[in-house]
């Protein structure tokens, strides 16, 4: 089965929950002056959920006639790209996440450009630190000084 | 008429208002290049200055600039590194970035200054004839049609699906707009669907999704297989636009004004709106040959959406400055700096005090030509961003994005989102599934259900839709850009048996 058919499966699964919340649960706390509304907060995503159902069964019955294209990159042959270096990114993306609060702005923020261009195959530290350092001071300037939205600089052992 | 123009144009020529809108644009385009911060935030951020500037024309004559910069900024993110920070800009990045890609990312970024120059010049021309008139017409739209109206809005993805495509492009955009019934909704005051997790009742964020979907995926691409984006050093060769191209777009420009105008006119419509319609109504009108060239780096495709969305900007002060109602989010901000100022917009404006009115009438003008002057020279340098090496220029596309989801929510949790729905993207885009309807439903979503649920509490039902002919009358075309496309694929499936 070809992939957009596969997620036209999952999008199914999706819809499916989406409309068994929608037309069995939703209603239930529903308070009884409520019902004797027109519409319910579960009204329109009942609507959603079987224009959603229908949409996904066209595409896996395969009802609508296209053609398989196949973009820059072929997901069939993978490997052959730099695979890794992508999901090392991902990875890095997530650490940075969990990291962003308990290690502060500046320390995460420099780790991440830093192992960034490290990961992507760059090597010149002497150019690399001092472009992620500066970077990221302006960065954390213009956002916190500048323009007044809060982001701890240090680490929370620090205090700041 | 022509006294309240002397009027404004001296008070917005005066040497402090013209440092001010100048200043504003500045400002305004290049944290408009920021993701995250789209022009809401930075007139946001920037209404403490204006209140203590004291003169309420300065005050309105900065935001108004700081306004439009921001709208450019956003474009140029939108075009040179497929991350829009702005709804608005969506639609911009659709050929933008193609061109970016094919190396003309001068000609694009030319292009849209001219196009966004032009959009917001006609549409100063245009708040200056109509505003009086159209105040009366916007009132004419109630609930019902403006529920018709994003349904016609949501049936412009036709526009964005190919031969095959339009089930897939139906099926992103219910997606958009499921995703978009997460959390609370603003009439029911009840969480739904968000499984206990707190950080979902406020729903999904705007720019983590938009972030996720088209910048993410970008980005990983260009990890997966590395092309050299600066392949010219960064020079810009083609800034210049050619004479067949100037006419080209030239038709674009004028219907696009006039049309971006009109919806941005509407409240709740606004620039977002314009820039899809825009966008679908030019792809649909243009001759078979061009269509194709729509998504792949059309001069028309990025004209239509960025001279749009600054006219919808100039024709949502219609009903800001002769009702007081607020169009739009930022306009909604610009009314509460009016009434910090002890100014009352209102059909009274015009008459007590003329010369705020026509000075922000006079300032658009002054602001658009300004930015016109400042960035075409600026460009090539804007471009150059293009030509950091990618093992430098990769992270800081990602952190940008990280910093954009993380800004608008200030929530850690975003981030994560912003991963995961980056990966969907990732996954999506290889299936072929076109990614800008699941955005277009997802920010015309929540308007949808609101004025959905309005109109069937006034009516007791879907009676609305019989009962209202303009609202008929748009659903009926919403069916009509819906069909079409079938019909047209069928003609052709049959003319090349």
């Amino acid at each position: 089965m070809a992939l957009d058919r596969w997620i036209a499966l999952i999008l199914l699964g999706i819809c499916l929950i989406y409309g068994y919340t929608a037309w069995f649960t939703m209603d239930e706390s529903l308070a009884p002056f409520m019902r004797r509304n027109p519409i319910w907060p579960s009204t329109f995503p009942k609507v959603l959920s079987i224009f959603g159902i229908i949409a996904c069964f066209v595409i896996l019955s395969g009802l609508e006639k296209g053609e398989q294209k196949i973009g820059d990159i072929d997901h069939r042959r993978l490997t052959d790209y730099f695979l890794g270096q992508a999901i090392l990114l991902l990875a890095l993306m997530v650490v940075y996440a969990l990291c962003l609060r308990p290690l502060g702005f500046l320390a995460s923020t420099s780790l991440f450009l830093i192992l960034g261009s490290f990961i992507l195959g760059e090597r010149k530290f002497h150019i690399m630190i001092p472009v992620a350092l500066i970077a990221t001071v302006a960065v954390w300037y213009l956002v916190q000084e500048v323009l007044g939205i809060f982001l701890r600089p240090l680490p929370y052992f620090l205090g700041a | 008429m022509l006294e309240g123009i002397l009027i404004g144009l001296q008070t917005a020529l005066s040497l402090q208002n013209l440092i001010v809108v100048i200043g504003g644009c500045l400002i305004g385009t290049f944290i408009g290049m920021l993701p995250g911060l789209g022009p809401m935030s930075i007139i946001a951020i920037m209404i403490p200055v204006a209140i203590t500037m004291g003169d309420p024309s300065a005050a309105l004559i900065l935001l108004a600039g700081v306004y439009y910069g921001a709208i450019f900024g956003g474009s140029t993110s939108s075009i040179l590194l497929n991350a829009p920070g702005v709804a608005g800009t969506v639609a911009s990045s659709f050929d933008g970035y193609p061109m970016s890609q094919q190396g003309k990312a001068g000609k694009a970024l030319t292009i849209a200054a001219i196009a966004s120059f032009a959009g917001g010049t006609i549409g100063a021309i245009l708040l200056m004839i109509f505003a009086p008139m159209l105040s009366s017409v916007a009132l004419l739209f109630h609930s019902p049609e403006y529920f018709a109206l994003m349904v016609v809005g949501l049936s412009a993805i036709a526009a964005f699906a190919g031969p095959g495509q339009v089930t897939k492009a139906l099926l992103m955009t219910i997606l958009g707009l499921i995703m978009a019934t997460v959390g609370e909704g603003a009439l029911f005051n009840l969480p739904r669907f968000t499984a206990g997790i707190m950080d979902l009742q406020s729903g999904f964020g705007f720019i983590t999704l938009a972030m996720a979907m088209f910048a993410l995926p970008e980005a990983v691409f260009l990890v997966l297989k590395p092309k050299n984006l600066g392949d010219d050093g960064g020079e810009i060769k083609d800034l210049r636009i050619t004479r067949a191209e100037a006419r080209a777009i030239a038709p674009v420009i004028g219907r696009q004004s006039v049309q971006g105008f009109f919806i941005g006119v509407l409240p709740g419509a606004g620039a977002t709106i314009a820039s899809f319609l825009g966008y679908a109504v030019e792809r649909n009108i243009a001759p078979k040959a061009e269509q194709d060239e729509f998504g792949k780096g059309s001069i028309k495709g990025l004209a239509a959406p960025e001279t749009a969305n600054n006219a919808a900007c100039t024709g949502s002060f219609v009903p800001l400055l002769t009702l007081g109602i607020p169009g739009s989010g930022t306009t909604a901000i610009l009314l509460g700096a009016l009434i910090a100022l002890n100014v009352t917009p209102g059909p009274r404006l015009m008459v007590d005090e003329p010369q705020i009115f026509w000075a922000v009438i006079m300032s658009m003008f002054i602001g658009n030509l300004v930015l016109l002057i400042l960035n075409l020279p600026l460009i090539p340098y804007i471009a150059k961003l293009l030509a950091i090496p990618r093992n430098y220029l990769i992270p800081f596309i990602l952190f940008f994005t990280l910093m954009g989801a993380y800004i608008g929510q200030n929530n850690a949790t975003e981030l994560l989102l912003l991963v995961f729905f980056g990966i969907c993207g990732i996954a999506l885009k290889f299936a072929n599934y076109p990614l800008p309807p699941l955005l277009i439903g997802f920010i015309l979503g929540g308007m949808m259900e609101d004025n959905f649920s309005r109109s069937m509490q006034l009516y007791g039902g879907v009676n609305f839709v019989f009962e209202r002919p303009m609202t008929l009358a748009l659903l009926l075309i919403a069916a009509a850009l819906i069909i079409l496309p079938i019909v047209r694929a069928r003609k052709a499936r049959k003319a090349a048996a």
